[in-house]
């Protein structure tokens, strides 16, 4: 666990950059989902959040993450190779035969719980897990990682309305909310927005941080986990923007899909690595 | 209870279940708002591990995997369309491709197969369970005929590992065997008529309709098939040797990937010197009213169409 924050924000860079540095390795990587969730990850891995252990990835006490946007995901690799779920060295082999770091990624990576990829089950999945730990009397605590897009599934919203009829307080969802769809803004696409009045109706605690902030995001996270028997499920709604910190993405309403050159990667870590 | 008696299979495995939930803390029961008169059971004994999560059959398999995730045994309960269509990539993604890493222990029960709910219309009728089901990979498929095939499943589900999905009759049927012990859900199917030349494979509902038409034409051989994943096609191949005609008998649509289909394989792969026909619907959806009977007679499926497809087949 890091306490200070300086190192926090210095161990986000460090993800940020080892992202891009996957993304060359496999271009057909989703990069631009990816970077607007490095502050989220790395407040859970590395600030204390997540209860985890890199040396037994099922160990029965651990906190669940639920990657529900699993495609935005890539930056969790270099995450859990550095916490001990594998070695550093498998990052080299991203995408290639015999690895188990594909583009997507699945359970078969040590440290993810869930099939990942088809989006809007994270959360009803969530709901089960937090469910199974209240009636196992396990205090462990259920984190899904939700993209803003996903919200236009339905599957999504059976899920929230279930948490909250059977007070879920033992589950937090963190919305990664790049605003940003596969072609164009979510708003003019289907606007999921306002969450804090969408969520407060269906009965949920609600909060609101800068996504990229990693005080904040840390702040946030670690008083949700321990906000206690409210009787409610939480949501962080993390205010991100999609290919944060690489010119070509930030300024490209298509960046889901697209991939980045070596040179626009060389010219967006230039002078930070 | 005597084995003549007249029963629903969904009462048969809940009441089962129920007995075994004392026992066994593991188990849940999770509704989508559809209900049974065991169930109240089950709903007033165990209320900690039984939840409705209300119409919403997408979350009722999502929330099942994340408890099976968690180590639970989840059963699953509505309407056999409902559960297999409305959720199926649900069951695709968190049972079928999630088990084939982590154990999922989830049993989908599924309401109203075939045209059970007679005048309910197409949205009702099951029709395409089977087949779906069958295509994905982890996953066990059963059709019961009777109520103690279905009782049995209880504790055969929860002692195989991975999901799998049952297709329950949506009326009250007599049984057919005697005690569960007597049903050979490993195998996959039990041989009820010895006959020559002709063998009926039939599942479900039309486990009836095979057994009162070999009444009428003795030699007629008839095979209930109750595991249509996995089957021991090996022992199905050597059942099915010793006749020169088989025809599948299922209330699903035909020669898209149901039970004929799997008659077909073993068929094929055993290079058996037999003929091949399906009864069963084709290929159209049912909006006709009327009986269970009629249902099937405009669609060649009643007692007179299969005793007639079989005398033109002889006469050939």
């Amino acid at each position: 666990m890091i306490r200070e924050l300086s190192e926090l924000t210095a161990k986000a860079r460090w993800v940020w950059s080892e992202t891009l540095r996957m993304h060359r390795l496999a271009p057909e990587t989703r990069v631009a989902s990816s970077l607007s969730a490095v502050e989220i990850f790395t407040a859970l891995y590395y600030g204390g959040v997540l209860g985890h252990n890199g040396a037994d990835p099922r160990w029965e006490g651990r906190d669940r993450l639920i990657v529900s946007k699993g495609h935005g995901s890539i930056c969790l690799f270099p995450i859990l190779a550095d916490r001990g779920y594998f070695a550093m060295a498998e990052l080299d082999r991203i995408c290639q035969p015999g690895s188990f770091l594909g583009g997507i990624p699945d359970t078969i990576i040590p440290g993810y719980e869930t099939i990942n990829g088809s989006l809007g089950h994270g959360i009803g999945v969530g709901c089960g897990m937090a469910l199974g730990l209240k009636r196992k009397g396990a205090a462990r605590h259920v984190f899904v990682v939700a993209g803003d897009g996903e919200f236009c599934e339905g599957s999504m919203w059976e899920g929230i309305m279930f948490a909250a009829q059977h007070r879920l307080d033992n589950l937090t969802l963190i919305i990664d909310n790049n605003r940003l769809c596969m072609l164009d803004r979510c708003e003019k696409i289907m606007t999921v927005e306002p969450f804090e009045q969408r969520f407060q109706a269906f009965g949920w605690q609600t909060e609101r941080v800068d996504g990229h902030d990693m005080a904040a995001v840390h702040g946030a996270l670690s008083r949700l986990k321990l906000r206690g028997a409210t009787g409610c499920p939480a949501v962080l709604i993390a205010d991100t923007v999609k290919g944060r910190g690489v010119p070509e993405l930030e300024s490209d309403t298509l960046c889901h899909i697209r991939t980045l050159t070596p040179d626009e990667i060389d010219r967006a870590t230039g002078g930070v690595r | 209870m005597s084995a003549a008696q007249i029963m629903t299979m969904r009462d048969a495995f809940i009441d089962t279940l129920c007995d075994r939930m004392a026992a066994d803390d593991s188990i849940f029961f999770l509704a989508a708002d559809l209900g049974a008169p065991a169930l109240d059971r089950i709903r007033s004994e165990f209320p900690e591990r039984f939840i409705n999560v209300g119409i919403a059959e997408q979350n009722l398999i999502n929330v099942a995997s994340g408890l099976a995730l968690e180590g639970f045994n989840v059963y699953t309960y509505a309407i056999a369309p409902f559960i297999t269509m409305r959720a199926y990539e649900q069951a695709r993604v968190n049972l079928a491709v999630s088990s084939q890493i982590r154990p999922v222990k989830v049993t989908m029960l599924g309401l109203g197969g075939g045209v059970s709910y007679v005048v309910s219309g197409p949205t009702h009728h099951c029709l395409e369970d089977l087949a779906i089901m069958r295509l994905l990979p982890n996953m066990s498929v059963y059709c019961p005929a009777d109520w103690v095939t279905a009782g049995a499943l209880v504790d055969h589900t929860r002692s195989t590992n991975g999901p799998a999905y049952i297709r329950f009759d949506g009326k009250a049927l007599p049984a057919l065997y005697a005690e569960p012990a007597t049903v050979n859900l490993p195998r996959g199917f039990s041989q009820l008529v010895q006959g020559t030349a002709t063998c009926l494979v039939s599942t479900g509902f039309m486990t009836h309709r095979a057994l009162a038409v070999a009444q009428q034409r003795p030699g007629v051989a008839v095979i209930d098939l109750y595991s249509l994943k996995p089957c021991d096609e090996q022992a199905l191949a050597t059942a099915l040797r010793p006749y020169n005609r088989v025809i599948s008998m299922e209330e699903g649509f035909i020669n898209n990937g149901g039970l004929d289909s799997l008659v077909a394989k073993v068929i094929r792969e055993h290079e058996l010197p037999c003929r091949q026909e399906s009864v069963g619907f084709n290929d159209r959806y049912v909006f006709d009213l009327g009986s269970r009977d009629h249902l099937h007679g405009i669609n060649g499926m009643d007692e007179a169409a299969v005793i007639a497809l079989i005398d033109r087949q002889r006469s050939i």
